[in-house]
């Protein structure tokens, strides 16, 4: 006799397609009814929809659209509109910011850099849409709004990077280019020209709650899965009573290392450490060129950067006679 | 059984897609050594099977003659550069260079006109005679980086009229104002960035132009006086450093400490080599190989697409090596290039033939104390 038993059980629940409860604050209804997939079932809920997109979903998806085909089309025009050169180059193809000789113009012309102005901002207008998207849905439903504001700490990183710290410095060349290895680049680059970003105070703690964050979530998610043959995934049922998943799983950690989050705490744990990730990176990235300009010799500065001995080699260039 | 079946083939989806990833290694032994301060990383690590192996170097034509004689100046017509070298050391040397660069079909004949030796009517003597001003300029003023090593024709050319490794300044955009074809001289694959999309202009910025490398913030806090660099102009300096890289068979290690890269006090003293060699291969380009833009015919042998001579950079030489040539000299058996030989002065008429001045010393005196002299065998 098949029952149901947790996310890794083969059997699916079939049944009347859950609807939801009806709508407040809506501007459209859901589109469709919604339907089963068996595959989706091996990941989480078979059923997939209906979904709600409204207004804002529109908008937000309207304008993730445009950026996206403004980079991808700019990328294709590079290599002379070539389908396969496009594909075989994608992760070198780049749309980059404005060279330094724009500062922090808005009018830059469209090859040297306006195009990706214009896919920043309706990137941009995107993710903020998507953001007011998911702050009402979940109002509507009765919710906290720790999703949005979760959302809102990413949002704040990208802006940091691609807005904020080049409004700063006055300059679009200090942003990071559309592209796969381009990105990468800039982030090596952005490093080396800063004194290495390692000896960032703000970078370790960015460093410290990403690395965080993956062994909460492996924590986590271990004890609720070891915990699974207890009805484990049933959390908030559980908590006040002997003998249930919850206790096993709160006793476990008490024996292993002394102490044990709750059934509650450790989501608050795991959204702080993720929402500080970024949050903490940004402030990084922001005071970087603007207050300090070189980490390695703020560092020296503060006396926390190791000292190797010293190689001897003096700079060429301060060399009496020295060529230019 | 359908279920088992769908299973096997998902798990040799998933493993084939595992081997498939590993195509991108390198395996076989590896030859590690520690260069630097222990935990600061200062490691090379090389793929021993994957080096490159020194080519091999052609033994001299014959062996070298004693140098002495009458002059080169004496014996023939229309010498300027070698004109105070011995006849014999002359003739040596015009047969090394014939096996070092000119085809072999060819020999003589590819610079000379057999029937007039002494006439500079086909273009490619006029180079060969600004080329031997350059050899020698190299080892003798620029020895903090070729070192008691120094160069021959044959560390570059390798057999070839053109060396293989070279390149001329880019086309820019190809349709001005559009972005159709535009990669603004960066992510390309292009080995000038060893692969890296990284900007390949860092050879026009700093192997020909006089721009400065150094980006990295040379105080801890800014100075708001504007002349800090972009991470763009870092980006361009960086292309350059991966070209450097790949053209030695080197990581960045090998002359930087990647806990503070601009700082001298804690980079390898090939960081300073790599100075001067920044500088020298911008002498070149600029003194030597643009001089003879007029001289060069406008083909695509010899010229790039905006019709400027094919320059040097550091894979010209090196070709995946540290050191040229795995740290050969072939000096020995060419003497003459060590530097600027004394032109021959015929008996009686001193005053008219002005001795050939050496350039200024580019590089600084305490270092040129150093400069290598000719192992005269």
């Amino acid at each position: 006799m098949a029952r149901y038993q947790n996310m890794f059980t083969q059997v699916q629940v079939r049944g009347p397609l859950e609807a939801g409860p009806p709508l407040r604050d809506a501007s459209f209804t859901r589109t469709g009814t919604g339907f089963y997939n068996y595959w989706m079932g091996k990941f989480g809920n078979a059923q997939i929809g209906p979904v709600y997109l409204g207004t804002l979903g529109m908008a937000s998806l309207m304008f993730a659209f445009l950026s996206f085909e403004i980079i991808g089309l700019n990328m294709w025009a590079s290599v002379n509109w070539n389908p396969i050169q496009f594909v075989r180059q994608l992760p070198w193809l780049a749309l980059e910011p404005p060279g330094p000789e724009y500062g922090f113009s808005m009018f830059v012309p469209l090859d040297k850099g306006g195009w990706w102005l214009i896919a920043g901002f309706c990137m941009t207008t995107s993710l903020l849409l998507w953001f007011l998207r998911t702050y009402r849905r979940a109002r509507s439903l009765g919710m906290g709004t720790h999703v949005a504001w979760a959302f809102a700490a990413g949002i704040f990183l990208i802006l940091t990077l691609g807005f904020i710290r080049p409004m700063l410095m006055g300059s679009w060349a200090e942003a990071v280019p559309f592209g796969i290895f381009p990105h990468l680049d800039w982030t090596a680059a952005f490093s080396i020209r800063y004194g290495n970003l390692f000896y960032n105070p703000f970078h370790c703690l960015s460093i410290a709650f990403l690395y965080g964050s993956t062994l909460l979530f492996a924590m986590h998610g271990a004890t609720i899965l070891a915990v699974g043959r207890y009805g484990g995934e049933r959390e908030i049922e559980q908590i006040t009573d002997r003998g249930t998943a919850s206790e096993r799983a709160a006793l476990f950690w008490r024996w292993t290392m002394g102490f044990n989050a709750t059934m509650e705490s450790i989501h608050r744990w795991a959204w702080w450490f993720a929402v500080l990730t970024p949050l903490t990176g940004g402030i990084g990235i922001l005071l970087t060129g603007t207050v300090v300009d070189n980490w390695y010799l703020w560092a020296v500065m503060h006396h926390y950067a190791p000292g190797y001995p010293g190689t001897g080699v003096i700079d060429p260039a301060t060399l009496p006679g020295a060529p230019k | 059984m359908n279920r088992i079946d769908l299973t096997r083939t998902a798990l040799m989806a998933v493993g084939g897609l595992g081997i498939m990833m590993l195509g991108g290694c390198e395996p076989g032994p590896k030859q590690t050594t520690q260069n630097g301060y222990r935990g600061a990383g200062l490691d090379q690590i090389v793929d021993v099977r994957h080096m490159i192996k020194t080519a091999a170097i052609p033994d001299a034509p014959y062996p070298l003659p004693p140098d002495g004689g009458p002059k080169a100046g004496e014996t023939y017509q229309n010498v300027k550069v070698l004109s105070g070298l011995s006849t014999e050391r002359f003739n040596h040397l015009m047969a090394e260079i014939s096996q070092w660069i000119a085809p072999p079909e060819q020999g003589c004949a590819y610079c000379h006109n057999p029937e007039n030796m002494a006439s500079d009517e086909k273009y490619t003597k006029v180079v060969a005679r600004r080329m031997l001003q350059m050899t020698q300029a190299i080892n003798s003023t620029w020895s903090p980086h070729v070192q008691k090593v120094g160069v021959t024709c044959y560390t570059c050319h390798r057999g070839n009229g053109v060396p293989a490794y070279k390149w001329a300044l880019p086309t820019g955009a190809p349709h001005p104002g559009s972005i159709l074809g535009n990669r603004h001289d960066q992510n390309e694959l292009s080995p000038d960035a060893a692969y890296s999309d990284l900007p390949t202009t860092g050879f026009a910025d700093y192997l020909y132009g006089s721009n400065n490398i150094r980006v990295y913030g040379t105080t801890a806090l800014p100075k708001y006086d504007g002349t800090g660099a972009s991470v763009q102009t870092a980006e361009k300096t960086y292309g350059l450093m991966m070209h450097m890289s790949k053209a030695l068979g080197v990581n960045c290690t090998f002359c930087h400490n990647t806990q503070a890269f601009g700082v001298w006090n804690l980079s390898r003293p090939q960081r300073a080599t790599a100075w001067y060699g920044i500088r020298m291969v911008r002498d070149i380009n600029n003194t030597y190989i643009s001089s003879l833009k007029s001289v060069f015919p406008d083909n695509h042998d010899r010229k790039g697409p905006l019709g400027d001579p094919y320059k040097v950079n550091c894979m010209t030489c090196h070709q995946g090596q540290n050191k040229p040539l795995g740290g050969v000299s072939m000096l020995a058996q060419a003497p003459a290039l060590w530097g600027p030989i004394p032109a021959f002065v015929k008996p009686g008429a001193a005053s008219a033939a002005a001795t050939p001045v050496a350039p200024a010393s580019p590089v600084p005196l305490a270092m040129n104390a150093t400069a290598a002299q000719p192992a005269m065998k």
